[in-house]
């Protein structure tokens, strides 16, 4: 197999004296599904977020696409542009509209002409269904609308890697389906993604690879038939009873 | 007591109504008295009265005017000379205060421990010091400076002596596009550029450095007010933090920064007026002189209330529609 796109090795990270990442190691390959799931607390945010240096690791690699996260400019900004990511709680830029969200960093970072950007962030509005938003402020979309224009946003540099942490959280159960259905058609068209979500109706779907947090640790990794059907960890089995049972 | 009466007067209406009439009357009846008491006193006194002394001739200098002006010019000039003189220092006081406040809000953000300290430093000391105090020092340090011959040069262009401080200017006279022009010293003077009297600098070092203290206050709170998330987005996009200050974060702050911002504004306008003490000739200076010279006090400092109240209206109304233009849209 090819040398895998992400790669995080003995990882270790401490928030003052608190061990937030225990001895973290996961390969993810081009292409693969990843599905991080573990109870509140557990460190599943603060891994996705080291692997575009939005948290920093104190031991262990990390390595993106051949580029090592060290304390490194340079290298941190070729990992962030071939990272995308999806937050929570959307982060869209309340003061620009949906098409300025979406060539903001095209224009300013990768240095393409506002026309070029503007057409791909069409065809990116397209894909996530709503070209016709463009005009709109993010604080004029529905909840699931604003999440579908992250997603296109975080899109908008191409990206090798897309990060998604909860991103359906937040989301009014009505709301919910379509932003799966995005991720969902992105999955099919073949991009590597880390997936920190509870659905597990998508995980089942969707993912290549269970990853099971808890404390600090990932606890078990398996596929979804395995990790849903038999869990190896007496853990996974209750936090899977609790969050299957209701 | 008929049923009717006590039914009126039991209407919340209609006490309202009696009181708001009793606090016209007692006001309308104190402010007639002032009015009868000062014009009896006038006249006691032997002062004229209405605004006719503004046509007359003022018979005085001022050191400093941006449109022509002698001692033989009227009293209006002579105060339309001390408002432009109010209304300049205000103007760029407003602008570097911006500048510097803004530098200093971020600095005190910076991830820079040496830089968010002096900045911190600067805005407790500056904030708890009286500006008169400040003016003082400013003016002490500019006129102790050493004369023409000796004066610093601290970079090309600028020099610092006691007879102010010179600086490039724009000159126009050369076509379309304004030409540099780089002063030089020559002999004992000073050719080209543009010379700021000391009593100009130190008003506007004063008000600047003042007012930029409580601006850079101001802008740290706007700043921090942003969600981090919006700066976390920023970063995974790849943005340089240079590039997520301008483009994300400081476009949000201003609407929590501009309100606070109209009254530092405000501020600058209405302390210009401490530049008596240093000399410098602004409105509220040379009224002061029409007002020693005529005896006319009421209608002098009535036109400077005035003028301070439509200078204070037209910045609010400025700033409120800016507020609004850069307000968020939601649902
Ligand atoms: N900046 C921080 N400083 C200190 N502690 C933090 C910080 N961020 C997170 N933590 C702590 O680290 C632990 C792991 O947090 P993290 O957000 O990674 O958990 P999570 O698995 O994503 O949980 P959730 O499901 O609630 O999102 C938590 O106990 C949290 O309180
Ligand atoms: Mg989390």
């Amino acid at each position: 197999m090819a040398a895998p796109i992400v790669e995080l090795c003995d990882v270790n990270k401490w928030f003052g004296a608190f061990h937030v990442l225990k001895d973290i190691t996961l390969e993810v390959a081009k292409g693969e599904k990843v599905v991080v799931c573990g109870p509140s607390g557990s460190g599943k945010s603060t891994m996705i977020r080291c692997i575009n240096r939005l948290e920093e690791h104190q031991s262990g690699r990390i390595v993106v696409d051949g580029v090592e996260l060290a304390d490194d400019i340079k290298a941190i900004d070729a990992v962030r542009r071939r990272v995308g990511m999806v937050f929570q709680s959307f982060n869209l830029f309340p003061h620009l509209t949906v098409l300025e969200n979406l060539t903001l960093a095209p224009v300013r970072v990768a240095g393409m002409a506002p026309r070029d950007a503007e057409a791909t962030a069409m065809a990116l509005l397209e894909r996530v269904r709503i070209p016709e938003q463009a005009g709109k402020f993010p604080g004029q979309l529905s909840g699931g609308q604003q999440q579908r224009v992250a997603i296109a946003r975080a899109l908008c540099l191409k990206p090798a890697v897309m990060l998604f942490d909860e991103p359906t959280s937040a989301l009014d159960p009505e709301m919910v389906g379509e932003v799966l259905d995005v991720m969902s058609g992105l999955a099919a068209e073949g991009m590597t993604m880390i997936c920190v979500t509870h659905e597990m109706g998508f995980a089942r779907a969707v993912a290549d690879t269970m990853v099971f947090m808890d404390e600090g640790r990932i606890v078990e990794i398996a596929p979804p038939a395995r990790f849903f059907d038999h869990p190896a960890n007496e853990r996974t089995k209750r936090f899977l009873g609790k969050i299957i049972g209701h | 007591m008929t049923g009717g009466r006590a039914s009126i007067w039991g209407s919340t209406r209609f006490r309202g109504l009696v009181y708001q009439v009793l606090v016209v009357a007692v006001v309308v009846a104190l402010g007639g008295w002032l009015v009868h008491n000062t014009l009896v006193n006038l006249e006691v006194r032997g002062i004229a009265t209405g605004f006719g002394f503004l046509e007359r001739e003022a018979g005085f200098g001022i050191s400093e005017n941006l449109i022509s002006y002698t001692p033989a010019d009227s009293y209006a000039r002579a105060l339309t000379v001390g408002l432009l003189n109010t209304l300049v220092v205000s103007a760029i006081g407003i602008v570097l205060a911006t500048l510097l406040g803004t530098v200093l809000g971020v600095a005190r953000l910076s991830g820079n421990w040496l830089v968010g300290r002096l900045a911190s430093v600067y805005v407790e000391a500056v904030r708890n010091v009286p500006l008169l105090l400040q003016l003082f020092v400013w003016y002490g340090v500019l006129t102790a400076l050493p004369g023409a011959r000796q004066a610093l040069h601290p970079l090309p262009g600028l020099y610092l002596s006691n007879r102010g401080l010179v600086i490039p200017s724009l000159d126009w006279s050369q076509g379309w596009l304004p030409v540099l022009e780089i002063p030089s010293l020559v002999g004992f003077n000073f050719v080209g550029g543009l010379t700021l009297s000391p009593e100009f600098a130190a008003l506007l070092a004063g008000l600047t450095i003042y007012t930029a203290a409580f601006i850079a206050e101001i802008v740290r709170a706007g700043i921090l007010a942003v969600p981090k998330g919006q700066t976390e987005a920023a970063l995974s996009l790849g943005l340089s933090p240079g590039q997520i200050l301008r483009l994300v974060v400081l476009p949000q702050a201003l609407r929590v920064i501009v309100p606070p911002l109209t009254s530092q504004y405000l501020n600058i306008c209405k302390n210009s007026p401490l530049a008596i003490a240093i000399g410098y000739p602004d409105l509220v200076a040379v009224s002061n002189t029409a007002i020693n010279q005529t005896g006319q006090a009421v209608e002098g400092v009535t036109v400077v209330m005035v003028v301070f109240l439509a200078l204070s209206l037209a910045l609010s109304g400025l700033m409120n529609w800016y507020n609004k233009r850069v307000a968020l849209v939601s649902r």
